[in-house]
């Protein structure tokens, strides 16, 4: 493999895939830590609607209208999720449940009847994402990362999910002491003056966007490992708020580096030409990383239980 | 535009009343039947709260319908056979139910959080899988992708009619244990009072509701199958409270949107099965949601707004009873009272008024004391003040109230 075929496929997509479960990720810490991990599931399935709303009315892959739709088809997912329950007395799961799937099916005959003979957005994007896409083309060797011509041609994607990267890890540094306040004790929260709502509907949001800038790269169910599996595995690895938050990042990219790493190069090790699906090796990985922090957390308790009995 | 159009109506016409050939025909009968087995079903997957983990399992049936097919090219089994997808899809969709139910049986792993990890990264392996399969010089996959999204029309009649028998068979199952998986759901414990075996019904309500999912996988695809077991019991809650009227209409509402969906799926070129029955059953819940009677939008609004009148009225006539003679000062009422005779042109009350204005004085009057003294007591379905409270109030409250008058 060669430097150049290196920087204009494998940095890319390696790069998108990595930030994707980055943000994901991210979104995901906190959602679990207030035991919202369906609303992950949710989301990722009720904003197809939206997202194909807003690609087909801008006509353009453009992150903006995408995640305007998205947050448009959030809020009206949350909306008729609240009617069902309240009129239907329904629990929470299966108001969730119905409305999701009725979504997510609104969306996939959207896009076939609409978007898929105008421009290159299908059903399997959603289902597998178009990681392998993601290319770098006019990258030539080393000196194009410091090439402002070359580096203004970096994928979209790329570019979309770094900046979300950005935003979203600046909000949370910013905003470290009051995000955690209002996810363990909202009525404190609410006491000390910190809009514990505001919190709450920016995690959402959060998430939200994470599955839209996310989508691409790894399609809307996948994403739903991204979000759960790294912070599920680290709440299982400790219980402070701080290090949650660091292990979930570096299971993360451990999930992302070692996923794509044998989804891309793994089948040339046994002589084939072929690469498999790196969005979904990044998923299977972070459940296997999951598996093994229940593993690890069960070695750990298991003598400590005997002594106990002794 | 418009020529397209009604070209694909008439299609979609031929297709609903059956004109579109005999396979074509078996399939969406067939798969009627699987939706009215999914609504009935379904209804105890709801009723148990089961929805999610449904979606759980039948995401990760993924990988085992691709190891299924890699293992019948390997052993040269006809790869398309069905029953060997099935038994691949139900090994790993199990595995990833236990997964999951050993995962949230760690301390700080909550259901949701287990449910989410192995519905995608089960799906994730089965991705893998599935982009492995792609380089491989075998026949067969377009099929394997049919079970994603669900394909009606790339069903052979054979399996059409496979899946037919296997539903008619779950919904046999089903309605002849009906009495006991309705008890089971609603009280385990009196069940269990009762000598049931209560543990192994609850695994049958369970193994069915594995059953429907894997039956359905094909036509509905995986994506999509939980919302054909869910979206109709939810749809069928917003008419009845009774479970036999639930389950009823479930399967009907179920079998509906399966037979409409398949139809359309066939008739519209390029759309997927499962989102199609899905969508059907989709407007049957948003029709409920609104228009039920007593639980839709709709006539919760009306029902409210008929209260707020009647209650205005019944005060009305308790003021026409203290001897107030003047016009309400409210336009609506006004206008209520008139369309009900109340009152004339003026807004002045009618002799009939007057006829009505004592007792409706006096009922008002023991409503208050009612909920003043014992608001407990009340019964939740009264109507405060406008319900005769003679008829609604218990007995023992209305001699109590009746006493202190006295």
């Amino acid at each position: 493999m060669s430097i150049a075929t290196f920087l204009q496929i494998d940095l890319p997509a390696g790069l998108t895939a990595l930030f994707a479960t980055l943000v994901c990720a991210l979104a995901g810490n906190f959602l679990v830590l207030r035991r919202e991990a369906l609303l992950g599931d949710a989301l990722s399935h009720a904003v197809l609607p939206g997202i194909v709303v807003g690609f087909l009315l801008s006509g353009t892959r453009a992150a903006l209208p995408m995640i305007l739709g998205a947050t448009a088809a959030a809020i009206l997912a949350a909306t008729l999720v609240h009617f069902v329950r309240r009129y239907g007395r329904v629990e929470p799961g299966a108001a969730l449940g119905v409305v999701f799937t009725v979504m997510f099916a609104l969306g996939v005959v959207m896009l076939e009847q609409g978007a898929a003979h105008r421009v290159d957005l299908d059903p399997d994007c959603v289902l597998y994402g178009q990681l392998e896409t993601v290319l770098w083309l006019v990258a030539t060797g080393p000196e194009s990362l410091i090439d402002p011509v070359a580096l203004a041609q970096l994928p979209r994607e790329l570019v979309t999910l770094s900046v979300t990267l950005v935003v979203l890890s600046a909000l949370v540094a910013w905003f470290w002491k009051e995000i955690r306040i209002s996810t363990f004790d909202p009525e404190l929260a609410s006491a000390l003056g910190i809009p514990a709502n505001v919190f709450r509907f920016g995690v959402t949001l959060a998430a939200a966007v994470a599955t839209v800038v996310s989508f691409e790269a790894v399609g809307s169910i996948l994403v739903v490992a991204m979000i759960v599996c790294p912070a599920a595995a680290a709440r299982l690895l400790t219980n402070r708020y701080g290090s949650q938050l660091t292990m979930t990042l570096v299971l993360a990219a451990t999930a992302a580096v070692l996923g794509y790493a044998a989804a891309a190069f793994g089948p040339g090790l046994f002589g084939s030409p072929n690469s498999l699906s790196a969005a979904g090796m990044i998923a299977t990985f972070a459940g296997i990383l999951l598996g093994l922090a229940a593993l690890a957390w069960r070695l750990r308790h298991a003598p400590r239980k005997v002594a106990a009995h002794a | 535009v418009s020529l397209a159009l009604s070209e694909a109506l008439t299609r979609l016409f031929d297709v609903l009343t059956l004109q579109a050939g005999y396979n074509a025909n078996t399939v969406i009968a067939g798969t009627a039947v699987l939706g009215a087995a999914a609504g009935v079903v379904g209804t105890f997957v709801f009723l148990r709260g089961r929805a999610l983990i449904s979606d759980a399992l039948s995401h990760a049936t993924l990988p085992g319908i691709v190891l299924a097919f890699l293992a019948g090219a390997a052993l040269g089994i006809e790869t398309r056979s069905l029953p060997l997808l099935l038994a691949g899809a139900t090994a790993t969709g199990l595995i990833g139910v236990a997964l999951m139910h050993a995962l949230t049986r760690l301390p700080r792993v909550t259901e949701d959080s287990a449910i989410g990890a192995v519905l995608g990264s089960f799906f994730g392996l089965g991705v893998v899988l599935l982009s492995y399969v792609q380089n491989l010089p075998l026949a067969g996959q377009a099929g394997l992708h049919h079970f994603l999204l669900g394909q009606a029309a790339a069903m052979a009649r054979s399996e059409a009619i496979t899946i037919a028998v296997l539903a008619a068979f779950a919904l046999v199952v089903v309605l002849y244990f009906f009495k006991e998986f309705r008890l089971v759901a609603f009280d385990r414990d009196f069940a269990a009072g009762l000598g049931w075996p209560v543990a192994r019904i609850d695994l049958a309500m369970a193994g069915l509701g594995v059953a429907v999912t894997v039956i359905g996988l094909q036509t509905v695809g995986l994506v999509m199958i939980v919302a054909l077991l869910v979206v109709p019991p939810v749809a069928a809650r917003f008419w009845s409270n009774d479970v036999r009227t639930v389950a009823m209409l479930a399967g009907i509402f179920g079998a509906i949107s399966a037979y409409v969906g398949a139809a359309a799926s066939y008739a519209i070129s390029d759309m997927p099965t499962g989102a199609a029955i899905v969508l059907a059953a989709g407007a049957f819940a948003v029709a409920s949601l609104l228009f039920a009677p007593r639980r839709g939008v709709f006539g919760v609004a009306v029902a409210a707004l008929r209260f707020r009148m009647e209650i205005a009225r019944v005060r009305w006539l308790a003021r026409v009873a203290d001897g107030e003679t003047a016009p309400d000062a409210d336009p609506w009422l006004r206008l209520y009272l008139r369309a009900t005779g109340l009152s004339g042109a003026s807004g002045r009350p009618t002799a009939r008024a007057l006829r009505e204005a004592p007792e409706a004085a006096r009922n008002l009057s023991l409503w208050l004391a009612a909920i003043t003294r014992r608001p407990e007591a009340v019964s939740m379905g009264a109507r405060f003040g406008v319900d005769a409270a003679t008829a609604v109030l218990p007995r023992d409250l209305l001699d109590e109230l009746e006493g202190r008058a006295t």
